[in-house]
C-alpha cells in the first residue's frame, strides 16, 4: 500500500509511464486535424489570412487547443481520489450552472445555453458531461450498489435524467439528447439487454410507421400493417430462443399463419377484412392463449413475452400521436426528411444536400486541401461548427473522411478497452462514459452530415469550432487518463 | 473486486455497435463518393459559373481586298428561369424599354420553345441595343437570374452576293446535336461561306471559369484563371469574288431570273457568281431574320435557290465545244470532215432543225454558226461505229466517261453548299426508260446538242468554257482564295485534265473566236480583248427559250471564262451574250466605263420574267420588299416621343 501510495505521486517519472500514450496522441491526432479542417472550412478565396491569424475560426481554435492541452495536462496533475470524492459536489454544481444558465444568458438562435465571460462563451451544457458521467461512476462504485432493484434503477436513471432536464429547459435539445446514450453504461453494469431490445424495436417501429404511412392495406396504414407483422414475429421469436418454449412457439407460429391463410384466401376471392379487426383478433387471442400457457412454463418470460407484444402495439399507436401533437413543426420535418418522406432541398433538406454534394464531389483522393470549392463558397451552412465533416470529405476525399472515421473508432474501441481494465467500478464506468458520449457524438454528427441521422445539431468533438466543445472533451478525456495511470496502485482487492 | 465476466461480455455488444455503424457510414461514404458522380456535377453548378467569351467571327474580304463582312457587337438577355427571384418586373421592362405585355409575351414564348430547360441560359430577348445594355448591366445584380450574353451581329458592306456570302443563324437542336461546340443561342454559319467555312470563320470559344458563392456573388476567377481560355478570332476569308463585278452582274440580272458564273481560268478562283432574283444579305441578320427568311421561303421565285450553282438548266448550244473535243480525241471526225446541213439534221425520219448557213461545213465553222446538224451527225456516227465499239451502249459509255471528265453530271466540288450535279445520262438510264435495245443514236441524237435529257449548272458550263480557255484542264472553282493563317485549301488547287489532247481544245477555241469575230456571238466581239465565246439558245418546257454565253477572253491569255444564263431569255444572242460581254469588258478593263455602264443600263433595263412560272410579283430582281432589320434605338425614340411618360 506504501509503494502504491508513493507511484501516485502526481508529476512523477512513474505518471510519464502509466499514462495511456496511444490514447494522448490520437487525442493531439483529432485536434490537430481539427484545426486545420476549421482553416479550411474557414478559408476565404477572397482574402486568405494564416491559419494561425487570431481572427480566424482556426486561429481561435489553436487558442483552445493550445489552452486545453494544457488544462489537460493540469488535469493529469490532479490527484484520481479527488474526483471521486467530489464527483457529487460537481454534479451538484453543474446542474445548478445549467439552471441558472437556463435563466441568465442571452436568446442566441432560440437556444438559452451560452454563458458570457468576459471575451469567452462557454457553453455549461457541454461541461456537464464529466460532471455527470463522474456522478454516475461514483454512484455505481458506491459499495454494494448494483443494478438489481427498482430503487437504484432509479437513482441511476435519475442521474442522467437530470442534466437533460436542465438542458431541455436551455432549449438545447440536441445537446441533451447525448446524455441518452448513458443507458449502454447501464447496460454495461447489468442492466437487462431487453431494454436495449425494447428500445431498437422502438426506433424500428417509429421508422416503419413514419416511412410508409401514405399507402394502406387492408384499410390500414402500410406502415402500421408491417409494424403488426413485426410484433408477430417478434412474439413467436421471443417464445422460440427467450422462453424457449417449444409448443407455444409451434402453437402460435400455426396459430398466426392459419389467420393469415385465412386472410389471404378471403382476399383472394375479393373480401377484405378489416386490418384492425384482423390483427386485434388474432393478436388478441394468441396472447389470451399465452395467458392460459404460462401457467405450465417460465411464468415471467411469457408474462414478458406478453408484455412487450402489448407494449408495442401501444407504442405503435402512441406514435402517430406523439409525432403529430408533441414535436416542434421543424424537428418533424427535419426527421420526414431524414426518411426521405418529404423533400426539400431548398428548405430543412438544404444544410444536408449541400453537405451531401460537398461530401460526393471528393471523390475518391478529395480536391486537396484547402481546394474544396462547395465549403469555401459557404455551400454548407455551418461548416466549421457542426457540419465541419463536409471539409473533409470535399478536400480529403474517401480517403481522408475514412481515415478520421478510423481514428475516432480506433480511440472509442481504445477507451473501451481501458474501461475492461480497470480495476474499479468507478474507473470502468466512468471510461464507458466516455466512450458512449464520443459514440453519440460520432453517430449523430455524421449521421446528419450523411443525411442518414435527422439533422440534430452536436458537434463533432475535437473538430468543430468552439472551445466550449473542445474543453468538456479534454476534461472527459484526461480525467479518464489520470484515472487509467493510477489504475495499478487501485488494483483489486 | 470481483469481476462479473458475464457482464464483461458486453463490451463486445457496445464495442461492436460503434464498429458497425462506422461500418455503415463508410459504406455511404464510399457510395456518396466513390459510386455517384452526381454530386460532383453538383458541385460544380454550384461553384462554378462557366462564362462563354464568344470570339469574333473571322471578317470577309473580296478579291480586291474590299471589307465585305464584318462584325457588330450585339447583347442578347438570357435568362435561368430557375434561379429568378421575385423582382420588380415594372422596373425591368422600363430598363429594357418594353412594356409588361411584351414582357409576358416574351416569357411564354421562351417557355415554349423546343429546348426550354428551366435549369440552363434561355434567350429572353435578342439584340438589345447598346443603350438598352448600359441600363441594364448596371442594374443587373437586381435581377438574379438574368444575363448579358454578348454576341456578334454580321454587317454588310455590299448589297449583293448574298448567294456567296451566306449567313448566320442561331443553331438548332440538330447542330447541338452534331457538334459540341455549340450551346443554345450559339451562331452558325447558314448558306454560303459563312457555312462551307464555319469551322474556320468561328474560331475558338474562350471560356472564364468563375467562383461563384452560395449567394450567388462572384469571387473571382477559379484557380487564379489557370482554367481560363482565351477565345481565339476566327480566320479572315479572302474571296476570289470581285465584288464590283458581281453587283455589275447582279445589276444587269434584275428583271430576269438566271445565273452568271465568271470563273479565273488558271485559278479556277470564281470571280462572280450571280444568282437571279436575290435579296440583300442583309435581310437575315438581326431580330427580323426569322420573318424575312420565312419570306423568302414563300417567295414563288425562290430568291434563296442559288441557281449559278443549283439550278440544273439544258445547256444548248454551249455544249458543242464539247462534243467537238470528244469527236476528234475519239478520232470520229478530222479538222477537215464536213457535215451536211440541210437546214437542220435529217436522217431516218427525224429531223433536228438548224438554220441557214453554207453546207457541207467542218468543225470550227460548225462551231462558228453553232450547226445543230454538223453535232447530230458526230454523235451519230460516234455511237453508230461498230468498228471502233461493240456496241451503241459501249460508244455511249466512252462518250459520257468523257463528260464526267469535263465536270459535267457531277458536282464540280465548288467550296459552297448544296451544289447541284446536272445531269449526264448513261446507257443503263435509256435502257431503264426506253428499254434494253430499244434505243439507238437517233433517239438520244438530241444529247449531241445540249438538249433532251442533259442537264447542267451554270457553274458546269462556265467550267467548261475555263477548260477550254486553259486548252485542255480546270481548277476546282473556287469561292474563297486566301483563309488568313491557314492558306489555300487544298481542294481548291486540284487541276483536273480531261484526256483530250491539247491541240484539239486549241481548234475548239479557234472555232469559238469565230463565232465571235463572224458567227452567233458577233455581239461579244470588244475590240482588243479577243473574246471568245459560244452561244446557246435551250429549249425548255417552261415557254421562251433560255438565253445562254459560254466564252472566255482574252483568247490566248485567258484571264475570264464565264457563263452566263437567263432563263426565258430568248435566242443566246439576246441577252447572253451581251451581258456576257459587259461582264467580260467591265473585268478585263478594269473599271466601269461610262460606255460600259450605259450597256450594262440597257441590260438591267429588260425584264424577261416569266409571270406564268413566277406569279405577277414585280420583276424586281432585288424584291427588298422585306423589313430592314429593326435598330432598336431609333424605334425606342420614336416610342417614347409617341408615349410621354406620366
Amino acid at each position: 500500500m506504501q509503494m502504491q501510495q508513493q507511484d501516485n505521486t502526481p508529476g512523477g517519472g512513474s505518471l510519464l509511464k502509466s499514462v495511456d500514450w496511444f490514447t494522448l496522441l490520437l487525442y493531439l491526432i483529432l485536434i490537430v486535424a481539427g484545426a486545420v479542417s476549421i482553416y479550411a472550412a474557414s478559408y476565404n478565396f477572397d482574402k486568405s489570412s494564416s491559419m494561425f491569424d487570431f481572427d480566424s475560426f482556426s486561429g481561435k481554435q489553436f487558442i483552445w487547443a493550445g489552452l486545453s492541452f494544457i488544462l489537460g495536462l493540469s488535469l493529469l496533475l490532479i490527484d484520481r481520489r479527488l474526483y471521486e470524492a467530489y464527483a457529487y459536489p460537481i454534479y451538484g454544481v453543474m446542474i445548478v450552472v445549467l439552471i441558472v444558465t437556463a435563466f441568465i444568458a442571452p436568446d442566441v438562435k432560440g437556444s438559452r445555453s451560452w454563458l458570457h465571460l468576459g471575451p469567452m462563451s462557454l457553453q455549461p451544457a457541454e461541461f456537464a458531461k464529466f460532471a455527470t458521467a463522474l456522478a454516475l461512476a461514483k454512484l455505481f462504485g458506491t459499495y454494494g450498489f448494483a443494478l438489481n432493484n427498482w430503487k437504484n434503477y432509479a437513482i441511476a436513471a435519475g442521474i442522467i435524467v437530470l442534466p437533460i432536464l436542465c438542458i431541455i429547459l436551455e432549449k438545447e435539445t440536441g445537446t441533451a439528447l447525448v446524455y441518452t446514450s448513458l443507458i449502454f453504461v447501464l447496460y454495461r453494469e447489468g442492466m437487462s439487454g431487453f431494454v436495449l431490445f425494447a428500445g431498437l424495436c422502438a426506433v424500428v417501429y417509429f421508422v416503419l410507421i413514419l416511412k410508409f404511412a401514405s399507402v394502406t392495406l387492408m384499410g390500414i396504414p402500410l406502415g402500421m400493417f408491417i409494424v403488426f407483422i413485426v410484433i408477430m414475429a417478434l412474439t413467436v421469436g421471443m417464445l422460440a430462443f427467450y422462453c424457449r418454449s417449444f409448443v407455444l412457439t409451434r402453437n402460435v407460429l400455426l396459430g398466426y399463419l392459419g389467420a393469415g391463410a385465412v386472410a389471404g384466401g378471403l382476399a383472394w376471392f375479393g373480401i377484405v377484412i378489416n386490418g384492425y379487426v384482423f390483427f386485434f383478433t388474432v393478436i388478441g387471442v394468441s396472447l389470451l392463449y399465452l395467458l392460459y400457457g404460462m401457467l405450465h412454463d417460465d411464468m415471467r418470460k411469457v408474462l414478458l413475452t406478453i408484455g412487450f407484444a402489448v407494449a408495442s402495439i401501444a407504442f405503435m399507436f402512441l406514435v402517430n400521436v406523439a409525432f403529430n401533437n408533441v414535436l416542434q413543426p421543424h424537428q418533424k420535418t427535419r426527421i420526414l426528411v431524414t426518411l426521405g418522406i418529404e423533400d426539400d432541398p431548398r428548405g430543412v433538406g438544404y444544410n444536408v444536400n449541400q453537405s451531401k454534394i460537398a461530401i460526393g464531389s471528393g471523390g475518391i483522393m478529395g480536391k486537396g486541401f484547402l481546394g474544396g470549392t462547395q465549403t469555401k463558397l459557404k455551400y454548407v451552412p455551418e461548416q466549421h461548427t457542426d457540419f465541419i465533416f463536409c471539409t473533409i470529405g470535399e478536400e480529403e476525399g474517401f480517403v481522408g473522411s475514412t481515415a478520421v472515421l478510423l481514428v475516432f473508432l480506433t480511440l472509442i474501441l481504445r477507451i473501451i478497452a481501458i474501461a475492461e481494465r480497470q480495476h474499479t467500478t468507478f474507473a470502468r464506468v466512468y471510461a464507458y462514459c466516455v466512450a458512449c458520449y464520443l459514440i453519440f457524438h460520432l453517430a449523430v454528427n455524421i449521421g446528419m452530415v450523411l443525411g442518414l441521422c435527422p439533422v440534430i445539431g452536436i458537434p463533432l468533438p475535437f473538430f468543430s469550432y468552439g472551445g466550449s466543445s473542445l474543453w468538456g472533451f479534454t476534461f472527459l478525456l484526461f480525467i479518464l487518463l489520470r484515472i487509467d495511470a493510477d489504475r495499478k496502485a487501485y488494483g483489486s482487492w | 473486486m470481483r469481476k462479473d465476466y458475464n457482464l464483461e461480455k458486453r463490451k463486445y455488444v457496445i464495442g461492436g455497435f460503434i464498429v458497425v455503424l462506422v461500418m455503415i457510414y463508410i459504406a455511404r461514404l464510399f457510395t456518396l463518393q466513390v459510386g455517384e458522380s452526381k454530386y460532383k456535377v453538383n458541385a460544380d453548378n454550384n461553384a462554378f459559373l462557366d462564362k462563354t467569351i464568344y470570339p469574333s467571327r473571322g471578317l470577309i474580304y473580296d478579291r480586291n481586298g474590299k471589307l465585305v463582312v464584318y462584325n457588330q457587337p450585339a447583347y442578347d438577355v438570357m435568362v435561368v428561369p430557375n434561379d429568378v427571384q421575385p423582382f420588380d418586373t415594372i422596373a425591368f421592362c422600363n430598363t429594357l424599354q418594353i412594356d409588361k405585355a411584351e414582357f409576358d409575351r416574351r416569357w411564354s414564348a421562351m417557355k415554349r420553345g423546343r429546348n426550354y430547360s428551366a435549369y440552363t441560359q434561355q434567350v429572353f430577348m435578342n439584340h438589345i441595343s447598346a443603350e438598352a445594355y448600359g441600363r441594364l448591366q448596371e442594374k443587373l445584380m437586381m435581377y438574379p437570374g438574368f444575363y448579358i450574353v454578348q454576341r456578334i451581329l454580321r454587317q454588310y458592306a455590299v448589297t449583293c452576293g448574298a448567294n456567296v456570302l451566306g449567313n448566320i443563324r442561331e443553331v438548332n437542336q440538330n447542330d447541338i446535336d452534331s457538334d459540341s461546340y455549340y450551346r443554345p443561342g450559339d451562331y452558325i454559319g447558314d448558306l454560303g461561306v459563312e457555312k462551307s467555312y464555319e469551322r474556320w470563320l468561328r474560331g475558338r470559344k474562350g471560356k472564364e471559369v468563375l467562383i461563384r458563392d452560395a449567394l450567388g456573388k462572384i469571387k473571382g476567377h477559379y484557380n487564379d484563371g489557370a482554367n481560363d481560355v482565351t477565345p481565339q478570332a476566327g480566320n479572315d476569308l479572302h474571296l476570289s469574288i470581285d465584288m464590283d463585278l458581281q453587283e455589275l452582274g447582279e445589276y444587269m440580272m434584275q428583271g430576269k431570273v438566271g445565273a452568271i458564273v465568271a470563273i479565273e481560268p488558271s485559278t479556277g478562283e470564281v470571280l462572280a457568281l450571280v444568282s437571279s432574283p436575290s435579296y440583300d444579305p442583309a435581310l437575315l441578320m438581326g431580330n427580323e431574320r426569322g420573318n424575312n427568311y420565312a419570306a423568302l421561303i414563300r417567295d414563288p421565285r425562290r430568291p434563296l435557290f442559288d441557281r449559278s450553282i443549283q439550278g440544273a438548266y439544258p445547256p444548248g448550244s454551249t455544249f458543242k465545244p464539247s462534243q467537238g473535243l470528244i469527236f476528234l480525241q475519239e478520232g470520229i471526225i478530222d479538222l477537215t470532215t464536213a457535215f451536211p446541213c440541210h437546214r437542220g439534221f435529217v436522217s431516218g425520219g427525224m429531223r433536228v432543225g438548224c438554220h441557214g448557213h453554207g453546207s457541207p461545213i467542218p468543225l470550227k465553222p460548225a462551231i462558228q454558226t453553232s450547226c445543230n446538224a454538223y453535232f447530230c451527225w458526230g454523235l451519230k456516227r460516234m455511237l453508230d461505229n461498230r468498228k471502233k465499239y461493240k456496241s451503241t451502249s459501249e460508244a455511249f459509255e466512252v462518250w459520257k466517261r468523257y463528260m464526267v471528265q469535263m465536270g459535267y453530271g457531277y458536282v464540280l466540288g465548288i467550296d459552297l453548299p448544296h451544289e447541284g450535279h446536272g445531269f449526264i445520262p448513261n446507257s443503263k438510264f435509256y435502257d431503264k426508260n426506253r428499254g434494253e435495245g430499244k434505243w439507238s443514236s437517233y433517239s438520244v441524237i438530241s444529247v449531241a446538242i445540249g438538249q433532251g435529257e442533259i442537264l447542267a449548272t451554270p457553274l458546269q458550263i462556265a467550267n467548261l468554257g475555263a477548260t477550254i480557255a486553259n486548252r485542255g484542264y480546270y481548277i476546282t472553282p473556287h469561292v474563297v482564295r486566301l483563309i488568313d493563317g491557314v492558306g489555300v485549301l487544298k481542294k481548291s488547287l486540284e487541276r483536273h485534265q480531261p484526256s483530250i489532247n491539247k491541240e484539239y481544245y486549241m481548234s475548239v477555241a479557234e472555232g469559238m473566236r469565230m463565232a465571235v469575230t463572224g458567227g452567233t456571238c458577233r455581239g461579244a466581239n470588244l475590240p482588243g480583248l479577243e473574246v471568245c465565246g459560244k452561244t446557246g439558245t435551250a429549249q425548255n418546257p417552261h415557254g421562251r427559250d433560255h438565253s445562254v454565253f459560254m466564252g472566255f477572253a482574252p483568247m490566248n491569255d485567258p484571264k475570264i471564262a464565264i457563263c452566263v444564263y437567263v432563263e426565258n431569255g430568248g435566242f443566246g444572242a439576246t441577252l447572253g451574250v451581251p451581258i456576257g460581254a459587259v461582264m467580260i469588258e467591265r473585268y478585263l478593263r478594269g473599271e466601269l466605263t461610262p460606255a460600259i455602264q450605259a450597256k450594262a443600263n440597257r441590260m438591267a433595263s429588260i425584264s424577261t420574267f416569266s409571270t406564268k412560272l413566277y406569279g405577277a410579283h414585280s420583276p424586281d430582281a432585288k424584291n427588298v420588299t422585306l423589313k430592314p432589320a429593326k435598330d432598336d434605338k431609333t424605334e425606342k425614340k420614336s416610342d417614347s416621343k409617341a408615349q410621354p411618360k406620366r
